[in-house]
């Protein structure tokens, strides 16, 4: 019996992190979709942890309040930083954010109320799984809502062409920094989550190594649409306990994954469902020639 | 008058691309602005759009002093263009192209859409259809802009920048890559929508369409403009056939 009931446990918290890290996919997703690659949102995801576990320990704010409270800590971060950094394009743009990271990453080591390096220990573990599966499923559904709005369009318009949104009435900078802004909220909230499912949180969980994980869980996914970060994610977090008997090779393994999808699905792995309806399609105009 | 620049004046480094040009546009009425390759002519239509930021002189849209304004704010205040080598929103389908060319008339819908029911943006679509048939795109609608033809991509760019409602089209060259049957029915077109008030400047190497569709023409080389007049007296001016051929004295 308790072998069974340790199995369940482990699942659950698998299955709570498969949740956590789509959310931190479809962060990303945001400005990607609008053409930007940032690295920030391992940072964002830091400022909502910490935030959320430092209210609940230091003021008992209530575990709702205290997420509401991190998002809103780091978007307000990630408002002023935007403006600065969306001056830059492409890989100097993702070396800004990365290095804005560090320094949240340095801050979080040096202050004694963050704990140092230390971390912080004993966060009460709240997060219940369907917590976050119902912010998935908000953040999921907003994010494919508004990917056929007027924003959503925009976004795609500059990721084609900057001069050519501009000179369709696309407030460019404005549009870039809504998405980074957005995209910040919905790390931080995954990261409050996560801070109250793994009882410690310390400054190298959200270093290099996270902000890039976050990039590949969108990128093997595909960004055409905010199915592709989630499958992604849900891939990515569960193969390696799926490979758990093939653990000294779980790396590689990994890797192989990441390199397969990107040279042979450039767009992600939901493309696998588009190639198919393609297919269908030439089939359909093949009949009709026929 | 619609548009009003003066003195204008743009250099790069040590090149002065656009040297104090002025010229005036008033609704209803195309221009044509020609000139041999380099003479200024993109960077004159970037600057009255807002792409460059001109080191001297104004520009005034109907009335309003509108120097320095930045392209988006233009297109909000009726300024549209094309551009010389089509840029399309290549992985968007023809459709959406279009209706990102009216982003600045269509009301923001990211939070009605919200409400899963209904189509808050149905009105607009149907223009944009519209817009479609109108160049000559209503069966490529769902293609992906990439995937058209040459001269497809540049019918579907001017429907982009019609969609915007413009007051003045900037078009940069428009029949490049045109055949002869192409280019008759952007002549009508263009016909069309100066009857329909908007007003045109008209970049463009086939002087035919120039002529048969511009009641005045402004001439620019070395970014200077050197003549202006009608089409008969543009085809008649010494300056501007040495600006083509070269001088006597240098041949």
């Amino acid at each position: 019996m308790d072998e069974i009931g340790d199995f369940l446990s482990a699942y659950s918290t698998l299955i709570a992190l498969v949740g956590v890290n789509a959310l931190l996919a479809l962060s990303v997703w945001v400005t990607l979709y609008a053409g930007q690659l940032t690295l920030g949102n391992a940072a964002f995801m830091a400022i909502g942890a910490y935030v959320s576990a430092l209210l609940g320990r230091h003021l008992g704010t209530p575990f709702p309040i205290a997420l509401v409270i991190g998002a809103i800590a780091a978007g307000a971060t990630a408002a002023p930083l935007g403006l600065t950094v969306f001056r830059l394009r492409g890989v100097y743009l993702a070396i800004a954010t990365l290095a804005f990271g560090e320094v949240v990453r340095v801050i979080l080591l040096a202050t004694p109320i963050t704990g140092k390096g230390q971390g912080l220990n004993g966060i009460p573990p709240t997060t219940e799984v369907w917590h976050v599966y119902v912010s998935l499923a908000v953040v999921a559904y907003v994010l494919w809502r508004v990917q056929g709005s007027t924003v959503g369009r925009a976004w795609a318009a500059i990721r084609e062409d900057e001069t050519a949104a501009a000179s369709q009435g696309i407030p460019v900078r404005r549009y870039k920094l809504a998405a980074f802004v957005a995209g910040a909220l919905v790390a931080a909230w995954a990261g409050g989550l996560s801070a109250h499912l793994t009882f410690s949180i310390e400054p190298n969980d959200f270093a290099f190594t996270r902000a890039v994980q976050i990039l590949v869980f969108a990128v093997v996914g595909g960004i055409p649409n905010p199915l592709g970060p989630i499958f992604g994610a849900a891939l990515l977090t569960a193969l390696p306990e799926l490979l758990r008997p093939l653990k000294d090779y779980r790396d590689i393994l990994q890797g192989l994954i990441l390199l397969l999808v990107i040279i042979y699905l450039p767009r992600g792995l939901v493309t696998l469902a588009q190639l198919r309806r393609t297919r269908r399609l030439q089939e359909i105009g093949a009949a009709d020639v026929a | 008058m619609l548009l009003e620049a003066a003195g204008v004046t743009k250099r790069f480094g040590g090149v002065v691309a656009v040297n104090a040009v002025d010229l005036a546009i008033s609704q209803r009425q195309a221009v044509g602005l020609i000139g041999p390759n380099g003479a200024g002519k993109t960077t004159l239509i970037n600057l009255i759009s807002g792409q460059l930021r001109a080191d001297a002189g104004a520009i005034r849209l109907a009335g309003a002093d509108v120097t320095g304004a930045p392209p988006h704010a233009l297109t909000a205040r009726g300024i549209a263009r094309t551009f010389q080598g089509v840029r399309l929103f290549k992985g968007l389908s023809t459709i959406e192209n279009v209706l990102v060319g009216r982003h600045v008339r269509m009301r923001a819908d990211a939070l009605r859409r919200l409400w899963p029911l209904g189509i808050p943006d149905r009105a607009d679509r149907d223009r944009v259809r519209a817009l479609l048939e109108r160049v000559g795109l209503t069966g490529r609608a769902e293609a992906l802009a990439g995937e058209l033809s040459y001269g497809d991509q540049r019918r579907l760019e001017i429907a982009r920048a019609l969609a915007s409602e413009p007051r003045l089209l900037l078009l940069d060259e428009p029949a490049a890559g045109m055949n002869p049957a192409e280019t008759g029915r952007l002549r009508d077109l263009i016909r069309a929508l100066i009857d329909e008030d908007i007003a045109i400047l008209l970049i463009e190497h086939d002087v035919r369409l120039v002529m048969g569709t511009c009641e005045r023409i402004a001439v620019l080389n070395f970014g200077r403009k050197i003549a202006e007049g009608g089409p008969a007296e543009i085809q008649s001016s010494v300056a501007v056939r040495e600006a083509y051929l070269g001088s006597e004295d240098v041949a």
